[in-house]
């Protein structure tokens, strides 16, 4: 912490130690500023289509792990129980994945997300089971209190919990403020503040991180997670952490949905330029990024004219690959396609609505012709 | 004509609906409205309809001299599996839109009058109710060895119950997707969508068929299962025309089936965007109605005979 002497950089160390004594962190990570999770495995779900097999989990687990990433998501894109035609089915069913990253891991610990009213508590204590350790739980921002059975079982079981609060560009900070107490108050050890359509601009990001601290500050952290659709997924971050966010995802060579992740490799970069410790080396987690990442994505994720409509029209990323599909399907516009889902205020979750979207506007074109 | 009486336990949203439908029903008296809030909206509604409201609850009911011939159960799966045995004992058919899934679960045009004679059935869910209907569409003509549904509600419209407990919709639902959709694998996922204006509830149901399924004989079954639920959701519509994708990587070798339908509700105490809870109340009245129509003309039987 030495090049950043603001208040906040103090709150942020002084948090970090109190959530390592209540995680019982070993000595190893119980100093870090930040906590990163690599959510590869789980975002890049989406632009992988849920094809994932054993070998690119071993591999890119591998070598997070030996970088130094503290804790590495696997899952369906969509979370437990994802596999669906809705969101396309996996080729490897994830908590096979799990079970695989777990053996994998020598230090880091694996995270797996779940969506209430997608996956079921079975499904967490399966993956348990099969050696997951955080759960993280995502609802849409405005329904939180869909989460609180699943929150419940969590902790009884003993897993760390994350609650994601989805969406966030489309709440004030106080509603979201509001939403993570109830996270909070059913057993969530960290709220995040989750821009998934990669909408949220930089002082929009802090003032949601500030308004939820503020909130259950002394009882639970805060975590952000961005996206790239406006470019914006580093700075963002950065302006995440100074408000007060501990836990930050990324993803190595930004690999997930939409124009993907903040990618991690240069946002630690930018760690260690603050002087705000991550425990991930630098140098070998851009090698990484290069040499494992990179030859397991079908193609970079890139700033282009469907990525950009998501974060303008703020729209939930992981509809892209579906908007794409159901474009050359029928024929249609695939950003008008984004743009609709937009005015539609689709959320995440709603995924079968993009080939209504689609249907519709060929009934138009048709009705021009 | 005599009519069947009732008691609705639970004045709330789905209560509360329920009542206005059931008021105007040919062969069903609405006569008690059963709480335990002396504040409930419900009650006071139905006590300006001349109903019989207490919030004393069930066990006020039960101690009456006179007691109803069926009894709606729309407080919570909770209470319903407490309850459920007191009312067969004491005689009282149960129809109950609660998940507690005591008694076969009923979807009015597939299995409607397979179970008028059991003395508890149950409605599934508002999900169950919009596209089980549309899974045993398809299989009636082709097997499905998977049904998908995906339910899209307004936030507005999902109250405490459902929200507390969202894996029990999940599980009773696909469950109903098995076993009276006829789906030999079944999945369900529900969103709640907090857009303002409140979306109208929309559903979407996926089946897998053979490739060499015939694609008309499916389409036309399903525009006739359209037309079967519109005779008791009259708001109830196909979106588009089913739509046919071919067998691939994707879809798992399957030809996938895809159905598109909106449900608006008649706005009888909920606003229509709340089909939903429309869907559920109009399939309880229906199965209610043929319920009470069993038990009319056995009496009358025995009337007759006395």
């Amino acid at each position: 912490m030495s090049n950043l002497n603001t208040p906040q950089t103090n709150v942020l160390a002084r948090r970090w130690a109190d959530v390592a004594a209540d995680n019982q962190r070993t000595a190893q990570t119980s100093n870090l500023d930040l906590r990163l999770t690599d959510t590869c495995l789980r975002d890049g779900s989406h632009h992988k289509r849920h094809q994932f097999v054993p070998q690119e989990v071993r591999d890119i687990v591998g070598a997070l792990d030996a970088a130094g990433i503290p804790v590495i998501e696997v899952t369906h894109g969509d979370g437990l129980g994802g596999s669906s035609f809705n969101y396309g089915f996996s080729r490897t069913p994830e908590q096979e994945l799990i079970k695989l990253a777990a053996e994998t891991a020598k230090r880091a610990k694996i995270a797996f997300l779940m969506l209430p009213g997608v996956g079921t508590k079975d499904d967490i204590r399966e993956a348990q089971d099969n050696g997951g350790q955080i759960c993280r739980i995502a609802t849409h921002c405005t329904e939180a209190d869909t989460s609180r059975q699943h929150f419940t079982l969590a902790r009884e079981l003993g897993l760390e919990t994350v609650g994601f609060l989805m969406m966030s560009h489309t709440q004030p900070p106080e509603v979201l403020a509001k939403q993570a107490r109830i996270m909070v108050d059913a057993g969530c050890q960290c709220v995040y503040v989750v821009d998934s359509a990669g909408a949220l601009i930089m002082e929009g990001v802090g003032d949601r991180v500030s308004a939820v601290l503020a909130e259950i500050d002394g009882e639970a952290t805060v975590g952000f997670h961005g996206h790239e659709n406006l470019g914006l997924g580093v700075a963002n971050t950065v302006v995440a952490a100074r408000a007060g966010a501990t836990q930050i995802d990324g993803s190595v060579r930004r690999f997930g949905a939409g124009a993907g992740n903040t990618p991690l490799e240069a946002f630690i970069g930018v760690a260690d330029k603050l002087g705000w410790s991550t425990g991930v080396d630098f140098l070998q987690i851009v090698d990484a990024a290069e040499d494992v990442v990179r030859p397991a994505m079908p193609e970079e994720c890139t700033l282009n004219r469907m990525t950009l409509m998501m974060g303008y029209a703020g729209v939930y990323s992981s509809f892209l690959k579906h908007a794409g599909n159901a474009a050359d399907r029928y024929g249609v516009s695939g950003a008008e396609i984004l743009l609709e889902a937009g005015a539609r205020k689709l959320i995440g979750g709603q995924e079968d609505q993009l080939i209504d979207i689609a249907l519709m506007l060929k009934a138009k074109q048709d009705a021009n012709a | 004509m005599t009519k069947a009486t009732a008691a609705i336990v639970g004045p709330g949203n789905i209560g509360t609906d329920l009542l206005y439908k059931l008021l105007r029903s040919d062969v069903i008296e609405p006569r008690w409205m059963i709480g335990v809030d002396p504040a409930s909206e419900g009650l006071k509604l139905a006590a300006d309809q001349g109903l019989i409201s207490t919030h004393e609850g069930v066990d006020w009911l039960l101690k009456q001299d006179e007691l109803p011939d069926l009894v709606f159960e729309a407080m919570s799966a909770y209470v319903h599996r407490e309850y459920a045995p007191r009312y067969a004992e004491a005689g009282i058919r149960a129809i109950d839109l609660t998940p507690a899934a005591v008694g076969p679960a009923v979807i009015p045009p597939v299995n409607g009058t397979a179970h008028l004679d059991a003395e508890n059935v149950n409605m599934i869910t508002c999900g169950g109710q919009a596209t089980i209907p549309m899974v045993y569409a398809v299989s009636r003509v082709a097997p499905v060895p998977y049904a998908e549904i995906v339910a899209s509600v307004s936030s507005a419209s999902a109250g405490p119950g459902t929200r507390a407990n969202i894996d029990e919709f999940t599980r009773t639902t696909s469950r109903g997707v098995r076993e009276i959709g006829g789906a030999v694998d079944g999945k369900a996922i529900i969103i709640l969508n907090p857009a303002e204006p409140p979306m109208i509830m929309r559903d979407t149901i996926f089946c897998a068929v053979a490739a060499d399924a015939d694609r008309e004989a499916i389409a036309q079954s399903i525009h006739d299962m359209e037309r079967a639920v519109q005779a008791y959701v009259p708001g109830y519509r196909l979106l588009q025309e089913p739509q046919f994708d071919d067998a691939s990587e994707a879809t798992r070798g399957h030809t996938k089936v895809s159905i598109f339908v909106e449900v608006e509700g008649a706005g009888d105490y909920l606003p229509p965007y709340a089909g939903n809870l429309d869907i559920m109340t109009a399939a309880a009245t229906k199965v209610g109605e043929d319920i009470a129509r069993t038990l009319l003309s056995k009496r009358r039987l025995a009337g007759g005979a006395r």
